[in-house]
């Protein structure tokens, strides 16, 4: 049964990654961001440099009643969170951290795979603002629905350019057939792809659904205690699902200066965790863009853009056979 | 009977319950989510059939974009929590006939088509590779056609969104 343990393998080693990096990432954002601001952050829970500040957090958060607003829609209300964090956890399966078959699930089709789930995962928002009863919530989910129906054609474009440029869908096969001059090739599709799944993940400055100081927390008002953490979990898995895909669809996933099959999840694991610097970089460093602004930027710059990037590597794999 | 059988049987079961809920539900925006389920049941059974392109683009689109959609629409002009009135067309029974007939004229064709015809699925027979030079070197003309139905759609989409571009006064 060497295959089965293989696969349970493969299972626990990707829960454990689900489990531990989303706080990683959260970690980092709380240092980093403080660290930007000329604050030092949390400095107490767990001793060294404040390092169980998250653990802490999730306890409180555990302890904490579970509540539903008398209004709400219990069903919709209780499910949304689960809608909302599965899909990532489903995307990290077929995230290739090294050459030959080092990946849970290796689908020929794994971009449309991983694009199609990441889009599921939105609804949980939606269900969440629509059902809590709250008009705070509600405006929240109608922009999220907005934003998404904006974001989701560059982030498709952008990501058909890569597919185009290896020749397959498969996202073993798009690192594989990566070499460095990708770089400059599909430059353009790696800043649309990225900044496209950042207004996805509702990542500020593109966080007008949430908009704390406006509409509270937009979808998350109501919720409180697991649920809400589950929704907190649900955007750092998104930052570390996002940066994976970037990572592997334009800077070559595994591959590095040196021992691509010992150490390809390290490379991986290094280009996740730059990619998550720069979402947070950009957190700390621009203002909450407005909602016009959003839509503006979609259909204005990143549409046209995507559309340039894939008539560039179109050309450019014709001419070059 | 194999278990791809069953399994998809299950998956069309689903389909068909989703979307039975879906027009028999009260509240609009569980409608909605039926809808998800339905094509959720969709998916799953293109899945079975080997046809992976099509099930992951039905995810991709219709649920990640066209219910995303919906729910905005809905939920822009009126998302009442708990069962809504004005829910019911009272058209049920020449609802239920049209999808009734809709269904006998599907299977009729089929079975006219195919017969009791066995056809072998066999795994990668649904791939991107074989949709794609199926696609381009067969059926290359009706994906044309298809392609200018949708530039229209879309170049009537924009002259009705725009109202700087309206017919001329006095016509």
């Amino acid at each position: 049964m060497p295959d089965l343990l293989e696969i349970v393998l493969k299972l626990a080693a990707v829960a454990a990654a689900f489990g531990v990096l989303p706080l990683l990432v959260g970690q980092a954002e709380h240092k980093v961001m403080a660290h930007m601001q000329g604050r030092l952050g949390p400095m107490y829970a767990g001793g060294f440099h404040g390092w169980a500040q998250l653990v802490a957090d999730g306890v409180k958060f555990a302890q904490k009643e579970d509540v539903v607003p008398a209004a709400a829609d219990r069903t919709v209300f209780k499910l949304a969170p689960a809608v909302a964090i599965v899909p990532y956890l489903l995307v990290l399966l077929v995230i290739p951290v090294g050459p030959d078959g080092q990946v849970v699930l290796d689908l020929g089709l794994g971009l449309f795979f991983a694009l199609a789930v990441m889009g599921i995962g939105v609804i949980g928002a939606i269900m969440a603002g629509w059902s809590s009863a709250n008009k705070y919530s509600l405006l929240g989910g109608m922009r999220i629905a907005a934003q998404l129906m904006s974001y989701e054609l560059p982030m498709v474009f952008a990501a058909s350019s890569a597919a185009m440029a290896a020749g397959t869908l498969s996202l073993s096969g798009i690192v594989e057939a990566w070499h460095w001059y990708w770089l400059p090739w599909q430059a353009i599709g790696l800043v649309v792809f990225f900044v496209a799944g950042l207004a996805e993940l509702r990542r500020p400055p593109f966080d007008m659904p949430l908009a704390d100081s406006e509409i509270i927390l937009g979808p998350y008002t109501e919720y409180g205690g697991l649920r809400f953490a589950f929704f907190l979990l649900a955007e750092y898995a998104g930052i570390v699902v996002l940066s994976a895909l970037t990572a592997v669809l334009f800077l070559g996933g595994w591959r590095g200066p040196f021992l691509d099959a010992e150490l390809g999840w390290l490379w991986l694991l290094v280009k996740v965790f730059a990619l998550a610097f720069v979402v947070i970089w950009l957190r700390v460093s621009y203002p909450r863009m407005r909602e016009d602004q959003l839509q503006k930027l979609a259909w204005a710059w990143l549409v046209p853009l995507a559309l340039a990037q894939l008539a560039l590597t179109g050309v450019l794999r014709v001419a070059l056979g | 009977m194999t278990g791809q059988d069953v399994v998809l049987v299950l998956l069309g079961a689903v389909a068909l319950g989703g979307g039975v809920l879906c027009v028999t539900t009260r509240q609009i925006v569980h409608a909605a989510l039926w809808l998800v389920v339905a094509f959720g049941g969709l998916a799953g059974s293109y899945l079975v059939l080997t046809a992976e392109f099509v099930a992951w683009v039905q995810v991709l689109v219709y649920v990640g974009a066209v219910v995303v959609l919906l729910l905005f629409g809905i939920m822009l002009t009126r998302a009442p929590i708990g069962p809504g009135d004005g829910l019911d067309s009272e058209n049920r029974w020449v609802a239920l006939v049209v999808a009734v007939a809709t269904a006998a004229l599907l299977v009729t064709t089929v079975i006219l088509g195919f017969g009791y015809d066995r056809k072998d699925v066999h795994a990668g027979g649904g791939s991107a590779d074989a949709l794609g030079s199926s696609l381009f070197r067969t059926w290359v003309l009706p994906f044309e056609v298809a392609s200018v139905l949708l530039l229209a759609a879309l170049v009537g989409a924009i002259v009705l969104s725009r109202t700087d571009i309206g017919p001329k006064d006095g016509d």
